[in-house]
């Protein structure tokens, strides 16, 4: 039973979080689920400490592997402003997942620009339908800070309508053997939120 | 199987299942996971990377002309460097099966242009296939292959960054080898350029491409898909999965063999639509044929050609010809607001030293490709130049020779060394020159994810090979003032670098550091800032080092970002910053 529509998610965040591996996930278990699948990633010089974008599709017939401004079902953000920088991807009552982690860029460890405050404030403003969650706590807490964006993964996971053995499977298939156990931990754990 | 597989990693399996037998190319994104990917079909493929695009070109063709299936990969202003080659080849055609790759980048993500590389093709006179996405990749490097052996032609595969980088399912299959044997056949008509000969190939070339148009015209890879007759959309590439979205209910001509151009369909297509529009990425390199051919159609006064195409563009593009009034693009509340994050050279680079020494001279730099560029941005900003592959060694002769009055340092990486720079060297030595050429030798390939280069000692195929030395080209060259500085330590380095500056012969100073993300591990022991000693002096912050954060009071450097490289440490004049020991106390 596939339906029609094209269902769109963005994962934000800077150049080294991890957001490939995270995507590769999304993106094997729609296609684990018999859904048509499509997406998009950056490479080169954006990775260089840059803000970063993976955008995914996945539907009976995806076209375009971008993902069009307002039309995201879930915007997940591994980096707290970096949720503001792209808002405009969620359509609205969108899902916003969003990691309580700060990354400074270099703008603002020159003092060229100044890091937000008040961030909880203006992600409120932005977002309606928001899960604000310290990833890497938990992750730790389980015993491995690197599973935080599986964490994510997880608490964005009820927002789709992707069946629960698809994600185990596709998380199977990305991640190591050695690592398996504690990412899939984490994903339970994300779900609960 | 069915697999979700990026345009590049598609397109090395298109090489692997058509049978292809060498490949080469050289990096540059949004080409390089091509053959990277290939390696991993090594046991059926030869595959290398070449010095630059131009060898990387010729070896392919050659090995094509002896009968061998060959892809050759590189970006689009590779595709430059190897255009000399590109052209004649198409006189001389192929014999094995000879896809040329190339990757553009629209809207510049990884590059320092944005041009069209789809007029190669025509300049060349040779057939050019643009797939729409991985699925289409993998069908049209083995279609290019076949139609490559039955025309004898080289064929062009012309990617775009949405193309090599998205990701959609493919399914595989088995390889199918070539029939042919390898082995080259003595045929001077065939393969001597000369005037007398060439001239032949050039009426033979014209007779081709003739037959190429036929093909164009029934190929099913130039699909017309015809639905509501009001609009008829003539597109390619990455634009048709825009179109798609955005037309659904329109009639659509969809090109995957886009040059010679398919005119009889070209014809029925408008003949059948009321209005014809063409939606095309960069240049109207499609809809200037058409209307050349008397056709009426609509295209670039609604679809912008600087930068890349997206659905909500095209969106705005319909509102336009529909007289409609055009939808703005949501934008982010607070985006404006936000620091931006540009990319900068990572914690504990090699290149950070050799910046900071000039950036304290009144010099005039000249830049090249790579990591490097990014030192021509805030704060360091000691880049004032940047052209092309080896520019940054041929631009500081001609300032010289031009007479500028400040000194010049040329700065050029090993791999681009390598590339194109020897010929700026030979070129300031015969004419007496007496440039500072500055090579920041990091061991690789860096700003396209590391790969190897003649200077590493190691091959694709991760073999062990014989290390070409830097210094050693440059005293062949004829340089005879050469150097090797540790760009980790900076007072011995620029007194060497001053002297240099002051000589009245050129001199080649080597920088050599290996990039600490290869080696995936810290430059030296991680760094502290000891609050009371910091006289907040800002010194250690010029440096632009993601690790140390001047956000607060006073800076602090990163534990987790920093890679020891000491830079900071030097550059401290109250002596604040220091090693951190074990339990997190400063070492004295």
């Amino acid at each position: 039973m596939i339906k029609e529509k094209t269902i769109s998610v963005v994962l934000a965040g800077v150049g080294g979080q991890g957001i490939l591996l995270a995507s590769e996930i999304v993106a094997k278990c729609a296609m684990l689920a018999g859904f048509d699948v499509k997406t998009n990633e950056v490479h080169g010089m954006a990775q260089r400490g840059g803000s970063v974008l993976a955008q995914i599709r996945y539907g009976k017939k995806v076209y375009s592997p971008l993902v069009a401004k307002g039309q995201a079902e879930v915007l997940v953000a591994l980096e707290q402003i970096e949720a503001l920088r792209f808002a405009n991807y969620l359509r609205a009552n969108g899902m916003a997942v969003v990691n309580k982690q700060m990354i400074v860029p270099v703008t603002v460890s020159s003092g060229e620009a100044k890091y937000p405050d008040d961030i909880e404030t203006k992600l409120g403003e932005e977002f309606e339908n928001m899960t604000y969650i310290d990833a890497a706590k938990i992750a730790s807490e389980l015993g491995n800070i690197r599973a935080a964006n599986v964490v994510l993964l997880g608490a964005m996971s009820k927002q789709l309508d992707l069946p629960e053995e698809c994600w185990k499977k596709a998380m199977s298939d990305s991640i190591k053997p050695q690592y398996l156990e504690i990412n899939l931990n984490a994903f339970n754990k994300g779900r609960e939120f | 199987m069915a697999q979700i597989m990026s345009g590049n990693e598609a397109i090395a399996r298109g090489a692997y299942e058509a049978g292809v037998v060498f490949a080469s190319g050289y990096p540059g994104t949004p080409s390089t996971e091509i053959l990277e990917n290939v390696v991993k079909y090594k046991s059926d493929i030869y595959c290398e990377w070449s010095p630059n695009e131009k060898v990387a070109f010729e070896a392919a063709a050659a090995a094509a002309c002896a009968g061998a299936r060959a892809i050759v990969t590189m970006k689009h202003v590779g595709m430059n460097v190897a255009a000399d080659p590109l052209v004649t080849l198409g006189y001389i055609g192929a014999e094995g099966g000879f896809v040329v790759c190339v990757a553009d980048d629209p809207g510049m993500h990884s590059s320092q242009n944005e041009q069209d590389s789809r007029h190669y093709a025509r300049l060349a006179k040779i057939p050019m296939f643009e797939p729409s996405d991985s699925a289409e990749a993998k069908g049209f490097l083995a279609k290019a292959i076949e139609v490559s052996e039955k025309y004898k032609t080289p064929v062009m595969l012309r990617l775009a960054t949405r193309i090599s980088h998205s990701r959609s399912i493919v399914e595989t299959a088995d390889r199918v080898d070539s029939k042919k044997n390898i082995g080259f056949e003595k045929n001077p008509a065939r393969f001597i350029t000369v005037p007398g000969y060439a001239r032949q190939m050039r009426v033979k070339l014209e007779e081709r491409l003739g037959e190429l148009t036929k093909e164009a015209n029934c190929t099913p890879i130039n699909k017309i898909e015809m639905q509501d007759k009001k609009l008829g959309i003539i597109t390619s590439s990455i634009s048709y999965q825009y179109v798609k979205e955005v037309w659904p209910k329109a009639s659509v001509f969809k090109l995957g063999m886009v040059y010679p151009f398919p005119d009889d369909l070209f014809r029925k297509f408008a003949g059948s639509v009321e209005k014809v529009l063409v939606v095309e990425e960069l240049d109207n390199f499609i809809e200037e044929h058409i209307r050349s051919l008397g056709i009426a159609c609509a295209g670039r006064e609604f679809v912008p050609g600087i930068g890349e195409l997206s659905v909500e563009i095209l969106s705005q593009a319909k509102a336009k010809l529909q007289g409609k009034t055009v939808p703005t693009i949501a934008k982010a509340k607070y985006a404006e607001q936000l620091p931006v994050r540009r990319p900068v050279l990572c914690a504990g680079c090699p290149h950070r030293g050799v910046f900071h020494i000039l950036t304290k001279h009144d010099i005039v730099v000249t830049g090249d490709i790579g990591c490097y560029s990014l030192g021509a941005l805030k704060p360091l900003e000691r880049l004032d130049i940047i052209l092309c592959m080896g520019g940054g060694i041929s631009m500081a002769h001609g300032l010289d020779k031009a007479g500028e009055p400040k000194k010049v340092v040329g700065m050029v990486g090993d791999s681009t060394f390598f590339h194109s720079g020897i010929t700026g060297l030979l070129d300031i030595v015969y004419n007496k020159g007496r440039s500072t050429i500055i090579v920041v030798d990091n061991r690789t390939t860096a700003m396209t994810g590391h790969q190897d280069h003649p200077g590493t000692g190691r091959t694709l195929m991760d073999e062990k090979t014989f290390e070409i030395s830097i210094i050693e080209v440059a005293k062949a060259c004829g340089i005879k003032r050469t150097f090797t500085i540790n760009p980790y330590e900076t007072a011995e380095s620029e007194k060497i670098i001053l002297a240099e500056l002051e000589a009245d012969e050129p001199s080649l100073i080597v920088s050599k550091a290996t990039c600490p993300l290869r080696e995936k591990k810290p430059v030296g022991k991680l760094r502290m800032i000891d609050f009371e000693l910091c006289k907040n002096c800002g010194q250690c912050l010029k440096l632009g080092c993601p690790a140390i954060d001047g956000s607060g009071e006073k800076p602090v450097i990163n534990k987790l970002l920093c890679s020891g490289c000491g830079l900071c440490e030097q550059v401290c004049k109250f002596d604040a910053i220091s090693c951190e020991s074990d339990d997190g106390e400063a070492i004295v």
